[in-house]
């Protein structure tokens, strides 16, 4: 089965445990007064659940004919041979992202944005560490400087035990 | 008319709009000449930028700026180096790279610069005399027909996802529309899915989903295959633009297909779900037709005309793709989608009383077109070599700096390192769906008319004490069976070619 029919697959089952959760949980805390209502806060993801489970089957069946094959372009990615790309670098830039959510409060603004860009060209190839990590830092503190002091958004520079 | 004529220009001439203007272009420009960040990355980074400044006016007129500089930075980046960076600038490609590797990279740009002018001036008058027309009769509108006409413009855009892809642009939509009921809505005043998770309790961020959906993909697929960017794109005449002059025969050459790709273009960027792409693909096809046999011969190897065609649709496009917004508040592309999450979030909400309520924002709008095309004009011809350099960046610092600015994009809206989370985690599952083909504009347009399409089809149902609002009111049943018709029509008429082509071969 081929990945688009796995993710139609998935949004079926998703649909079916979104509607079960309209169908069946939502109208019992609704208040009397409500109830009256033609209209309940259930009815639309009610409609959304069914024709969302409607859909999914159609493109789950395949009822709908595909017109030849596409033809991948270069620069297309295709799915079947990841291992011809850098996948590797890829996954570790997102788990990158996911670390600099997490230590964006502890740390700071100032260090974890150094440490994500330096990170970030390093997955890539980058070994000059001499100009990445100033280029890192010059950047960072404008980038501070514009969203703190020009837009007015409070980002917390300095990791939390400096402040507390 | 006139009068807000001068309300506009009187709002877009103050110094900090024209200001913005400006920056919007330079900036669009800038980053639209990168591959793989097209106008919708773009506007969604610049969002946060925009509703900080808290005047309405001023954050869509740098919106509107960024969003033609975009353009027509992809525009230079696919003449440069054959990298369109957005789907709208591939045809611009077809003759624009040609005529770069004949040493003629000025001239192109100048055409392209020129085609892009003209396009969207006169698109932006096309859409002086059209929203107000189509705005008074929206007016009439009532939640009845506002929630069949958000059906309507649902089931289009997935009608024109293409062959073979509308149930996959359906599911999509309807996939966005789920996302949409997530959180606390306005009219029931109780939280609905968030399966008590407080981050939940408003909803997802209609920024971080923009960033999720667009931009991050497009990152990680430049990180996966470095073929994609710029620096794999052989041969670089960035360095030596010269020659930026065209002659008069040239000028004479490209003006009827200005004038009737302007007009074109306009039209198919009003309909849903159309926009810049098609037009740009429809324009070509279209002068191609329309040339002799001699030009014809010329097209793909740097045809002037078969550059100025696409340049000028897309941009008429691009304009034509306000009117919807403008007037009915109902987004027709990913780009116009984004707009209205920012329109939303200013507390404006666009539609048939915006013309009324906030003309200044309407007609302040409309003239920042003209001076955002005479900017991206005068400014950045000139500009181009230096701006060009851009394309020099080591992939290495470029990356991790794009995903730096998607991350704050979607942390500085909410302040809450979980929408980052969440960023990462949506930005996964679109990778996972561009993989397999899914269209994700349908999404992102399903998830922001989500709120209001319940709202309307909440508003009619208690009105009419039930589903009664269908029947009863006919323009509503009507704007429905189109509807369906949309959506069913490009597999009956798939269904009758087979049938055809079966017929053929069994010989009767």
């Amino acid at each position: 089965m081929a990945l688009d029919r796995w993710i139609a697959l998935i949004f079926v089952a998703m649909c079916c445990i979104y509607g079960y959760a309209a169908f069946f949980t939502m109208d019992q805390l609704l208040p009397p007064f409500m109830q009256r209502n033609p209209v309940w806060p259930s009815t639309f993801p009610k409609l959304l659940s069914i024709a969302g489970a409607l859909v999914g089957l159609v493109v789950l069946l395949g009822l709908e004919k595909q017109t030849g094959e596409k033809e991948p372009s270069a620069t297309d990615i295709n799915y079947r041979n990841l291992g011809q790309y850098h996948t590797g670098q890829a996954i570790g830039l997102l788990a990158a992202m996911v670390v600099y959510a997490l230590c964006l409060r502890p740390i700071g603004f100032i260090a974890a944005t150094i440490l994500f860009l330096t990170a970030g060209a390093t997955i890539l190839g980058e070994r000059k560490f001499y100009i990445l990590i100033p280029v890192a830092a010059i950047a960072t503190f404008i980038v501070w400087y514009l969203v703190q002091q020009v837009l007015g958004i409070f980002l917390r520079p300095w990791p939390t035990f400096l402040v507390d | 008319m006139l009068e807000g004529l001068m309300i506009g220009l009187q709002t877009a001439i103050n110094p900090f709009n024209l200001g913005m203007v400006v920056f919007g272009c330079i900036i669009g420009t800038f980053i639209g000449m990168l591959p793989g960040l097209g106008p919708m990355s773009i506007i969604a980074i610049m969002i946060p930028v925009a509703i900080t400044l808290g005047d309405p006016t001023a954050a869509l007129i740098l919106l509107a700026g960024v969003y033609y500089g975009a353009i027509f930075g992809g525009s230079t980046s696919s003449i440069l180096l054959n990298a369109p960076g957005v789907a709208g600038t591939v045809a611009t490609s077809f003759d624009g790279y040609p005529m770069a590797r004949k040493g003629l990279a000025g001239k192109a740009l100048t055409i392209a610069a020129i085609s892009s002018f003209a396009g969207g001036t006169i698109g932006a008058i096309l859409l002086m005399i059209f929203a107000p027309m189509l705005s008074s009769v929206a007016l009439l509108f009532h939640s009845a027909e506002y929630f069949a006409l958000m059906v309507v413009g649902l089931s289009a855009i997935a009608a024109f996802a293409g062959t073979g892809q509308v149930g996959k642009a359906l599911m999509m939509t309807i996939l966005g529309l789920i996302m949409a009921t997530v959180g606390e809505g306005a009219l029931f005043n109780m939280p609905r899915f968030t399966m008590g998770l407080m981050d939940l309790q408003s909803g997802f961020s209609f920024i971080t989903l923009a960033m999720a959906m667009f931009a991050l993909p497009e990152a990680i697929f430049l990180v996966m295959n470095p073929a994609r960017s710029a620096q794999g794109g052989e041969g670089d005449s960035s360095g030596k633009i010269t020659g930026l002059r065209i002659t008069k025969e040239e000028g004479r050459a490209i003006a009827p297909v200005i004038g009737r790709q302007s007009v074109q273009g306009f039209f198919i960027g009003v309909l849903p779900g159309a926009g810049a792409t098609i037009a740009s693909f429809l324009g070509y096809a279209v002068e191609r037709n329309l040339a002799t046999k001699e030009e014809q011969a010329q097209f793909g190897k740097g045809s002037i005309k078969g550059l100025s065609a696409p340049e000028t649709a897309n941009n008429a496009a691009c304009t034509g793709s306000f009117v919807p917004l403008l007037t009915l508040g109902i987004p027709g592309s990913g780009t116009t989608a984004i707009l209205l999450g920012a329109l939303i979030a200013l507390n404006v909400t666009p539609g048939p009383r915006l013309m009324v309520d906030e003309p200044q924002v309407f007609w302040a709008v409309i003239i920042s077109m003209y001076i955002g095309n005479l900017v991206l004009l005068i400014l950045n011809l000139p500009l181009i070599p230096y701006i060009a350099k851009i394309l020099a960046i080591p992939r290495n610092y470029l990356i991790p700096f794009i995903l730096f600015f998607t991350l704050m994009g979607a942390y500085i809206g909410q302040n809450n390192a979980t929408e980052l989370l969440i960023l990462v985690g949506f930005g996964v599952v679109a990778t996972i769906l561009r993989f397999a083909d899914y269209p994700l504009a349908p999404l992102l347009i399903g998830f922001i008319l989500g709120t209001m399409l319940e709202d309307n089809f909440s508003r009619s149902m208690q009105l009419y004490r039930g589903l009664g609002f269908i029947l009863e009111r006919p323009m509503t049943l009507g704007l429905l069976v189109l509807a369906v018709v949309l959506v069913l029509l490009p597999s009956y008429r798939a269904m009758r070619a087979r049938k055809r082509a079966q017929g053929v071969a069994d010989g009767d």
